[in-house]
């Protein structure tokens, strides 16, 4: 296991360094220079401009950049936005316990709502049951998250105000945050209300970012259930006498988990890149909103260093994902 | 579920010691995006400016709102040498600047203060010039700021003289420009002594009518009314910004209570907005111009009759409804009609085709074909390029010359604009930043901008001569010099003058007090909030 383990960290070093490079070369091939965005319809002079290049380092050849950018981040400096001037950490240490509170909100919803859904769709495979959910998930999959959001917000906080229309808690409430997460913040402040007021600005963006990663999930468990219990196995322990609940639950399930615990893992892209929208619709301050303004103004620290931490986090999702893989199935147990 | 702001006022002062009493009010203003930081002298971006220096921060001299008048702000009074050359500003006594939990003033603002605020963007050797990473003081540079200020003398600690290499009318309308703010020199050493400096853009000190509370990143800015504020405290009690970036979600909050007041409405939801008896709307002409520029110095529109027949084929009023949606009017001069040396005694070129038509055979032109370039982004001035550069090619179609339309990357655009020998003509635009004619006219259309922001890069002595003398004397003299050269500017047609943008405020029926600002910043001192 542990050899397994090292294994897997040391393949983690050339990742970070292919990531590096793709995201320094990414934001430099966009066309579009940030000095020239900054300055504007104003413009600058090409004195000025050539001062400018030199306090930003962009007068530097490429692979001296690289070379220093690289050295700056083996060092823990991501570099400082050139918009902001504030450091690129400092702003997604800030920003990045909202994504992470959202994110796992939504696939939390999207794998208990989707593995149900999905196991009940294949035990009744044919009933209307499973032809109308699954075709919902087809819906619900192909759904444009733009219009999505501004439907459930133009119903649900419009029209019926049951729930508030954006942002993360009520302005009724204010404290200084203490872990970033405004569910365990609100507990922690003591404040009536406040917890219920966090989650109820929860609701809506929650089943906006769900709403891909469920149908997928509900998907892939309808189709691994269906092969699992046509197994031998599975009739075996039926003919044994077992309630369909354990014959389901313990025996089908467990096997058909495998592929979709991959898939709940390789759901963890698809909400960081889902949350860029969400979270613009419901004026959430995360990271996906911070790094479209970036890549817009063309703030190299900022969307080299953003994409750096999120492949980062996506790379370590992706180990715990391998590892839970043993816990499911002993067969590939390290 | 949802609180209704009339609850969450009183409840606010229970639960978060933020506000001072139970009937506290509390005005929520739904922002259209995050500041880039507080320090605003560092940046150039209105958003910026809205939650930095309007609130927080006076200048020495401000403008009266709702207008580009210059009043006294911190500096009571001023006098300017007979050459135009010395202004010398007395400051306003017993000054109270902000408190918060790291500090508390020990005096109140003098003209250490004043030197601090400016000394810090001019004199490279100033501790405080590259107290953050990548400061560079743009707008300051961009006014020419550095190359206009000879010298900052403290004569006493109420009274400071600005000494120019030159006399410039405009340099006090610059003074009321928001990188002009006056922070607190005390405030500053005190957070270099303890090794934050960089918290001087991030927990502001000022003397404005607000005091800065706290930010939580791309969510909410709180401030407080300063009790102690020079020109008495505010009528609202506390003043919230929930920044909101998407504008329908924007309006939904607004309407459903969770905002007072937003900006930048969709235009094509206006008339839905007026037409809710919860709301108001509030509209008012932006300073600002978009326009066509051609290029002079290429044939043929280097001849001002070509100019003059493409200016007659622009079909502006369609322009108009098809791109600006109403929310906006035909532009005739280079400058907005609500700018001081607006000439109204000028007449647009007619839209007339058959004309156009014959003052270009005239011209010994026939089967043209140009490129009309078109922004890849929005702006007030020009809220779709792309759209308004279609109909300017259909029009010209409609005249037998055939347009192109081509586009770049924003920067791009920019960049190429400038050249003198660039094909073709641009649409771009222009937003006042004091409110002086001299920041159109000398910008936009002077021989120093040629290559620069000088798009048409027309160098006329005429109109050269007359903006140039206009630059000292008094508003009237010099609004009689604008005024002519006005009228050659239109005589020669460099640019298609295209419009100019109405700007939309919608707000909930109980706000009262609230000023538009000709050149488009949100201020909330003085608004108050009616049952």
């Amino acid at each position: 296991m542990l050899r397994f383990l090292l294994s897997r960290f040391a393949l983690l070093v050339p990742t970070f360094i292919g990531v590096s490079i793709v995201a320094f070369a990414f934001v430099r091939l966009l066309p579009g220079d940030p000095i020239l965005l900054l300055a504007g319809e104003r413009g600058m002079s090409a004195e000025r401009y050539a001062q400018l290049q030199e306090l930003y380092g962009f007068d530097k050849p490429i692979v001296v950049q690289y070379l220093i950018y690289l050295k700056d981040v083996l060092t823990g400096d991501l570099g400082t936005s050139i918009v902001t001037k504030r450091p690129v950490f400092d702003e997604f240490l800030v920003l990045f316990p909202a994504t992470i509170e959202l994110a796992v909100c939504a696939i939390l919803l999207a794998t208990v709502v989707g593995v149900t859904v999905g196991v009940i769709a294949a035990v009744r495979r044919g009933s209307w049951f499973d032809q109308g959910f699954m075709g919902v998930a087809l819906v619900g999959y192909s759904m444009p998250i733009f219009w999505w959001g501004l439907l459930l917000i133009i119903f649900f906080s419009g029209m019926l105000q049951w729930t508030p229309v954006s942002g993360r808690i009520s302005l009724l409430y204010y404290f200084p945050p203490v872990t970033g997460f405004m569910l365990i913040d609100s507990l922690l402040s003591g404040q009536e209300g406040a917890f219920r007021s966090a989650l109820s600005h929860l609701i809506l963006p929650t089943i906006v970012l769900g709403t891909i990663p469920l149908a997928v999930i509900a998907r892939q468990t309808r189709s691994a259930m269906l092969e699992v219990l046509g197994e031998d196995y599975v009739r075996t322990a039926r003919a044994k006498g077992l309630g369909p609940m354990r014959v389901v639950g313990l025996h089908a399930l467990r096997n058909a988990l495998i592929p979709v615990v991959t898939t709940i893992g390789l759901q963890v892209g698809v909400l960081l890149a889902g949350a860029i929208l969400t979270e613009t619709i419901f004026s959430w301050p995360g990271i996906g909103k911070w790094m479209v303004d970036s890549v817009s103004k063309r703030d190299y620290a900022v969307v080299q260093g953003g994409l750096l931490l999120i492949a980062g986090v996506i790379m370590l999702v992706n180990l715990l994902v391998d590892l839970l893989y043993g816990l499911v199935n002993p067969r590939i147990r390290h | 579920m949802r609180k209704t702001l009339t609850s969450t006022l009183a409840l606010t002062a229970l639960f978060t010691g933020f506000a001072m009493t139970a009937e506290a009010k509390t005005l929520v203003y739904c922002s259209e995006g995050s500041p880039e930081g507080f320090d605003p002298a560092l940046y150039t971006a209105g958003t910026t400016f809205d939650a930095s220096s309007k609130p927080v921060y006076n200048r020495l001299v401000e403008f009266k709102r709702g207008t580009t008048e210059v009043i006294p702000g911190l500096a009571e009074s001023w006098e300017v040498s007979d050459d135009g050359t010395e202004y010398t500003f007395t400051l306003r006594e017993g000054v109270v600047l902000h408190s918060s939990d790291t500090f508390t003033p020990t005096r109140t603002l003098n003209a250490d203060d004043v030197i601090f605020s400016f000394e810090r963007q001019l004199d490279p050797e100033n501790p405080f010039h590259a107290y953050v990473e990548g400061a560079s003081w743009e707008y300051f540079n961009g006014m020419s700021m550095p190359d206009l200020i000879k010298s900052i003398d403290k004569v006493d600690d109420m009274t400071v003289t600005f000494v120019l290499n030159r006399a410039e009318a405009p340099f006090l309308a610059n003074l009321a420009m928001d990188f002009a703010s006056i922070l607190s020199k005390e405030y500053a050493d005190g957070l270099a002594a303890g090794g934050s400096a960089s918290d001087l853009n991030q927990k502001p000190i000022g003397t404005g009518p607000f005091r800065f509370v706290a930010y939580q990143p791309d969510a909410v800015i709180r401030y407080q009314a300063h009790a102690d504020y020079w020109d008495g405290k505010q009528p609202i009690d506390d003043l919230v910004f929930a920044i909101t970036t998407d504008a329908s979600v924007r309006q939904q909050k607004l309407t459903a209570g969770e905002c007072h007041v937003m900006p930048y409405p969709n235009p094509a939801d206006v008339a839905s907005l007026k037409g809710n008896a919860d709301l108001q709307v509030m509209e008012q002409q932006g300073l600002n111009v978009g326009y066509l520029a051609y290029n002079t110095q290429q044939a043929p529109c280097d001849d001002s009759r070509v100019r003059k027949a493409l200016n007659m084929a622009i079909n502006k009023e369609a322009i108009l409804d098809a791109v600006f949606q109403g929310a906006g009017q035909v532009a005739i001069n280079p400058i907005p009609p609500t700018m001081w040396s607006y000439n109204d005694a000028i007449e647009d070129d007619p839209y007339d085709p058959e004309a156009a038509k014959k003052l270009l055979a005239d011209a010994g032109v026939s089967d043209l074909s140009m490129k009309v370039w078109a922004m890849p982004v929005q702006r007030p001035y020009n809220p779709n390029a792309r759209r308004m550069a279609e109909l300017i090619q259909a029009d010209f179609d409609a005249i037998g010359v055939k347009a192109e339309v081509v586009s770049y990357e924003w920067g791009e655009y920019l960049e190429r604009s400038k050249a003198t020998d660039r094909d073709g003509a641009v649409l771009l635009g222009w937003t006042g930043d004091n409110g002086d004619p001299d920041n159109f006219l000398a910008v936009l259309l002077g021989c120093d901008a040629v290559g620069g922001a000088n798009r048409a890069q027309w160098c006329n002595e005429e109109f050269e001569d007359l903006i140039q003398k206009a630059k000292v004397g008094t508003q009237d003299e010099r609004a009689a010099l604008y005024e002519e050269a006005q009228v050659v500017f239109k005589r020669e047609a460099p640019w298609a003058t295209i419009a100019h943008s109405i700007v939309h405020m919608p707000m909930r029926a109980n706000v009262e007090g609230y000023v538009m600002d000709p050149l488009g910043g949100h201020w909330f001192d003085g608004v108050d909030l009616v049952e």
